[in-house]
């Protein structure tokens, strides 16, 4: 169907083949403390990690990942110096980006494919690049071996859903619910029933993000879905709190999506 | 290419425009230009959009020639009377359309995002008159600057959410109504206020306000011997001026869109992306987007609409800047020596007519008078004091 799968996605099939649920926690880089942070959720059991390069109009992006953006906006964070500061990690597991669709088109495709490369970056969501508009980035993406995720939404007709898949490299994000990042007192209904749908249709991982707010709900989407990412639950707690409940909060839905069903 | 005809499949004018969405709002946006591509395309959709802006609206808008402020300049100077629509200003071209539109695909609320207020105004009074659930958002500083729209939005039953979020201004008001939008895109449409955003709004949004060009084209020729050697509109994101250069682009009149200095997007921006479209738009090095800092809230925007980036690539027409400062004497000018307040927005137009007007001696030049100064009365009042 596509190319031999990336760092990324490999990673994830492997892990998944021994039985393990996936979990990617979402921080925003460059909003002070964002690197303990990092470092904690990945000692917690994190599978990969989403480092949020913050944008001036974040549209898909509800309250708490707004002020985290504005915090490190504020705080002079910049592409280049979040990424800088990325190549200094040193973790074991995947790094992607989640970035909007400016930052790439500003720099360039080719030039910004590389930089992500050249900091250790393998992967990169951009949630306003819809498939008709992705041709370019992915192609310059594909180049410099980023692998660049799409997302999928509830309101996609049935034959949308296989080209989605079929250009998604690293793993389908599966879009829990009809809105913007933030948390949620419920898991949406449409959380499983299109990461059921996608399930049915690709084997590349699908990881349910966007209103996935606590460990039960974790848990309840990872009954259909592969994994799950985890936005404005852990981004408050680095906001309110610091690296250290976000590595609690890492662990705890770690237990959680782990336990026997 | 023939100009100002349908953009092409991908919802292109050259390079710019596109659809840059939210994978969840792409089906919302496909649906809706397969919904006006067939309802423009039905005669008794268009009859009944034409007896909407006869009359409710108020159309045709006039001509007007400004025979004092001529002399003085010494060009014949005329004005389309946008400001005489009802609600103020040619917001409600679209705005009429759009509703029609909604209606027709069976939604039952509108959002929409406003910069002074005019096409808050005029959403939430389509909303009233066909019985359609509206919420408008704005900057914290445009309600602060724009409040007595916003009392009449209220007035006739929509809801105004103050937008806290960046520079709580237009931009930040099109953020908060685009997340609206994605959470509730199963019975709302977008109802976005100018030739903007993704396809096909900057598109049908033209279309919806062609009327203003197409009328001013056969006044013109009826009244005044011929089409204008100038053509002048401001320019926020572009909707006035759309709609009265489509009137004029196949004619040999020079086209000019006004952008305020601290907002000029052509002037002082590069290509980029928000707000779903590729256009020319203020950014940093890193292309963050930047700040547009203007004495009206409505041309408060540092972005425009793709298809006068479109036009100024290919050198058909040009956007100028002016400053706050001239667009005060202007507003004052006009008052005083026509009788006729205009709103801030349509004075930067003015403004630059009378710092040209040496160089335009003898011409015929038409400017879009896009909406009423009433709204901008306290607020200069505050400035003259
Ligand atoms: C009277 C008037 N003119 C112009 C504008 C700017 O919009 P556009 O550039 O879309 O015409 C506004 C926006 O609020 C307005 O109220």
């Amino acid at each position: 169907m596509s190319a031999a799968p990336g760092r990324m996605e490999q990673s994830f099939r492997d892990r998944r083949a021994a039985g393990r649920k996936l979990l990617v926690p979402y921080i925003t880089g460059g909003l002070p403390g964002w690197q303990d942070a990092l470092r904690a959720a990945v000692a917690a059991g994190a599978d990969a990690i989403e480092i949020g390069i913050p944008f001036s109009d974040p549209v898909m992006d509800g309250p708490v990942i707004q002020e985290a953006s504005q915090r490190a906006l504020d705080a002079g964070a910049t592409p280049v110096s979040i990424l800088h500061e990325a190549r200094e990690l040193d973790v074991e597991v995947p790094l992607a980006v989640m970035l909007y669709y400016n930052t790439v088109h500003h720099a360039g495709h080719h030039r910004f494919a590389e930089q992500l490369a050249s900091a250790g970056i393998v992967a990169a969501i951009v949630p306003d690049l819809p498939l008709e508009e992705a041709g370019p980035w992915c192609e310059a993406a594909d180049a410099s071996s980023i692998e660049t995720v799409m997302l999928a939404a509830p309101t996609a007709p049935d034959e949308r859903l296989p080209r989605v898949c079929a250009r998604a490299r690293g793993f389908v994000y599966s879009v829990g619910l009809l809105g913007v990042t933030g948390e949620r007192s419920a898991l949406a209904s449409t959380a499983t029933t299109l990461a059921g749908r996608l399930k049915a249709i690709t084997d590349v991982p699908v990881l349910v993000g966007v209103g996935v707010s606590n460990a039960a709900q974790a848990r309840e989407a990872v009954q259909v879905a592969d994994g799950v990412v985890q936005g404005a639950s852990v981004v408050r707690r680095l906001l309110e709190a610091g690296a250290d409940a976000v590595g609690e909060y890492v662990a705890e839905v770690r237990a959680a999506i782990d336990a026997d069903i | 290419m023939t100009l100002m005809a349908e953009p092409s499949a991908t919802g292109r004018f050259g390079e710019f425009g596109g659809r840059f969405v939210p994978e969840t709002l792409v089906p919302a946006c496909q649906e809706l230009e397969a919904a006006f591509r067939d309802a423009w395309a039905d005669p008794v959709f268009r009859q009944e959009y034409r007896d909407i802006l006869r009359d409710y609206a108020g159309r045709p808008s006039i001509l007007t020639e400004c025979h004092n402020l001529g002399r003085r300049l010494g060009i014949r100077l005329v004005m389309k009377r946008e400001d005489l629509n009802h609600t103020g200003s040619h917001k409600i071209n679209n705005v009429l359309g759009q509703a029609l539109l909604a209606k027709r695909m069976g939604k039952t609320r509108l959002v929409a995002e406003t910069g002074a207020g005019q096409h808050g105004v005029a959403s939430a009074t389509a909303a009233a008159l066909m019985g359609l659930e509206c919420k408008v958002y704005m900057g914290a500083v445009d309600v602060a600057r724009q409040e007595l729209n916003v009392f009449r939005m209220r007035l006739m039953g929509s809801e105004v959410e103050a937008v806290q979020s960046g520079s709580r201004t237009l931009k930040d008001a099109v953020n908060e109504a685009m997340r609206d939008w994605v959470a509730t895109v199963g019975n709302t449409h977008y109802c976005l206020g100018s030739v903007m955003g993704p396809h096909p709004y900057p598109w049908m949004v033209r279309e919806f306000h062609r009327v203003i060009g197409d009328e001013a084209r056969e006044q013109m020729s009826t009244s005044f011997g011929g089409d204008p050697d100038v053509v002048v509109a401001c320019v926020g994101g572009g909707s006035n001026a759309m709609g009265i250069f489509s009137g004029f682009v196949d004619t040999g009149a020079r086209l000019v869109g006004v952008e305020p200095a601290g907002g000029a997007a052509v002037g002082r921006g590069v290509p980029g992306v928000v707000h779903g479209m590729r256009s020319y738009l203020m950014q940093d090095e890193y292309g963050q987007v930047q700040e547009a800092h203007s004495i009206s809230a409505g041309l408060d925007y540092p972005g425009v609409g793709p298809e006068h980036s479109y036009l100024a690539s290919i050198g058909r027409a040009e956007y100028p800047a002016v400053t706050d400062a001239e667009v005060i004497d202007a507003f004052q000018l006009l008052s005083r020596t026509e009788g006729i307040i205009p709103a801030l927005e349509p004075a930067h137009a003015l403004a630059w007519i009378v710092r040209e007007a040496p160089t335009m001696q003898g011409a015929t030049v038409l400017m879009n008078l896009s909406g009423r100064g009433d709204k901008d009365v306290a607020q200069m009042m505050e400035i003259l004091r």
